[in-house]
């Protein structure tokens, strides 16, 4: 990662061809011209990333005619409703994350241990890709019709078995059921993100391992455990953050107020009235982008540890 | 190379770790412990079939007739809905406004960096990165503005939900980038340039004839995840108010649920079957790429 073979090669290109080599265009461009077809990419996400990110600090801010207050700010930590919303996605993200990664990893662990290129591999990743990314709204259907109100599971109790241990379906609309489909879709992510990191893992290390009479067990305290740990708490967080900013699943299955933060900032969206708080679901939104990219940048420093090992 | 390239890369970005890193292969006769099998049995079996579940609840859920009979109305039914066919219309529009403008606004920038620019390649990562720090209901609370605008002085243009391709190029980019960046890793792509430059070939023609193709792979996997995702974006849409199908799928659910989980699982293996053709063919056209630069280079 730090020194990609074409990043090492490429300043040689320069020497070796020379100005000989270079065509007409390179003469018209220039140095700085090289610099000017960057152009369009970076004019593109100023436009379209960029600026909607300072629309949304910007707007923390200010108020609706453009003073600038910190009355929005203030209200994250005076409301109740948003320091409620704030501390239930916190626990929300911080339990899907853990259980996401401890059943991901199992599973990562059982598929690498196969056939690298057998056909389940290859299914489990594909629908990992599917479920963990695509899923959404579909995924919130999906538990309504197995959970939910005669649905596959309580249909099987009640009326196959008659037993009435389950129950009542509405849990599956309140934040624990959010916390059952959110786990659900954390499983496929942690498989997606840390079968590279099993992968990385050598035959020799198990092999050294046992024959110096190491046990299983041996061989995952002092060996895999210790090089997988930094990659393990990297994806942990990597879930946390897919946890936290999920939006559509919690929108189609709670229907009654706005337990979690993106469903906050969804209903200070949708209904922007209240005279004065026009740009609170902006202070919201700020919020989040905080706590996220404080969780990449601690992110960041873990990858950089876990790549030590992967080469 | 596969290795780093998934640990480091793969885990930044959900959807390209696994789904575009190869296994290391491993040599035969490992040796099994017997509680290794058994354990690796119980968690295929436990996890596999709680993942399963919701999905064959689904098409438990689909499928029912009258009177406890099985039946496809409902998968019959998604034709009746002229809503419905709008919404797939839509996304599927959507989409391949996507994959374009992805395209067009990564490949070329991408190979500039690696044939011109080294010294840009780490910006333009990071910023293709960072739209995974940046949630996507974050987004929109901040386009919002960017949108009413567009709907006031572009006329119907700005007022298309076909305009959502511009925040979706956004939201691809980390995956793109991933794809497109492993590919052209994968080549000699500064040679290849500079070999076609001396034989007279101008720009464009060095990256839609020689480049293009040795990346095929690569741009074979970005448009795959980039139709998966656009498929199935909600959050954006329907902040936007925008019909597409899953905003469409959300609001049939409270009309005809059947159907909306007949759409649902249609949606979800038509995904799954675009992810599993290319995890089994675009590994290959990537390598097969890489082959026919190496050898003469050798």
């Amino acid at each position: 990662m730090t020194e990609s073979p074409v990043s090492r090669r490429t300043p040689s290109i320069g020497k070796v061809a020379g100005p000989a080599s270079r065509g007409a265009g390179d003469r018209t461009f220039g140095r700085v011209g090289n610099s000017l077809a960057l152009i369009p990419f970076h004019a593109y996400v100023l436009v379209f990333l960029i600026l909607p990110t300072l629309i949304v600090s910007v707007g923390a801010f200010t108020t609706s005619n453009g003073s600038v207050t910190l009355d929005n700010v203030r209200q994250l930590f005076t409301s109740d409703v948003f320091a409620d919303a704030f501390v239930k996605s916190i626990q929300l993200s911080v339990a899907t994350a853990i259980l996401g990664a401890v059943i991901g990893g199992l599973l990562a662990w059982a598929v690498v241990r196969g056939d690298p290129n057998g056909l389940l591999r290859q299914l489990v990743v594909a629908a990992s890709g599917v479920l963990a990314q695509f899923g959404g709204v579909m995924l919130a259907f999906g538990f309504l019709a197995t959970f939910g109100f005669n649905a596959l599971v309580p249909n099987l109790f009640t009326k196959t078995l008659h037993l009435n241990v389950l129950p009542d379906p509405s849990w599956l609309y309140s934040l624990a059921g959010l916390a059952v489909v959110y786990t659900y879709f954390q499983i496929p992510l942690m498989l997606i993100v840390f079968v590279p990191s099993l992968d990385g893992l050598r035959q020799e290390w198990y092999d050294a391992s046992a024959s110096l009479g190491g046990s299983a067990w041996s061989f995952w305290r002092h060996v895999g455990g210790p090089i997988l740990a930094p990659s393990f708490l990297g994806a942990l967080l990597l879930l946390f953050t897919n946890a936290f900013s999920a939006y559509a699943t919690a929108a189609a299955l709670i229907s009654q107020g706005a337990p979690i933060l993106t469903l906050q900032i969804a209903a200070q969206l949708q209904s922007e009235v209240v005279i004065g708080q026009e740009n609170v679901g902006k202070a919201l939104a700020l919020a989040m982008i905080v706590v996220v990219a404080v969780v990449m940048i601690l992110y960041a420093a873990i990858q950089r540890r876990a790549s030590r090992w992967a080469r | 190379m596969t290795a780093p390239q998934g640990t480091s890369l793969g885990a930044a970005a959900p959807g390209g770790g696994a789904l575009l890193s190869q296994p290391r292969p491993r040599g035969r006769g490992r040796r099994r412990r017997p509680g290794q099998l058994v354990a690796r049995a119980i968690v295929l079996v436990v996890v596999l079939g709680y993942l399963v579940l919701p999905l064959f609840a689904m098409v438990e859920f689909s499928t029912r007739g009258d009177y406890g009979t099985r039946s496809l109305g409902s998968y019959e039914a998604i034709l009746s809905y002229p809503n419905l066919i709008d919404g797939i219309v839509t996304s599927l529009e959507i989409a391949v406004l996507t994959v374009l403008g992805m395209l067009i606004l990564l490949v070329p920038t991408m190979v500039w960096t690696v044939v011109r620019v080294p010294r840009m390649r780490r910006v333009v990562e990071f910023l293709c990165l960072l739209p995974l720090a940046i949630p996507a209901i974050v987004i929109v609370v901040g386009i919002g503005p960017i949108y009413q605008w567009m709907g006031q002085h572009l006329g119907a243009v700005g007022a298309s939900p076909l305009t959502l391709a511009l925040i979706d190029i956004i939201l691809v980019l980390p995956y793109a980038y991933r794809a497109i960046d492993a590919s052209l890793r994968s080549i000699d792509t500064a040679t290849l340039a500079d070999a076609a430059r001396s034989l007279g070939a101008g720009w464009p023609r060095t990256i839609l004839q020689v480049i293009v193709p040795n990346i095929r792979g690569g741009i074979l996997s970005a448009s795959v995840l980039a139709i998966a995702l656009v498929l199935g974006e909600y959050t954006i849409s329907s902040l936007l108010a925008f019909n597409t199908l899953q905003v469409v799928i959300y609001l049939l659910g409270k009309r005809d649920p059947f159907v909306s989980v007949a759409v649902s699982f249609a949606a979800l293996v038509f995904a799954f079957v675009l992810l599993f053709v290319i995890s089994r063919f675009a590994p290959g056209a990537v390598h097969r790429g890489q082959q026919t630069i190496e050898e003469p280079a050798a």
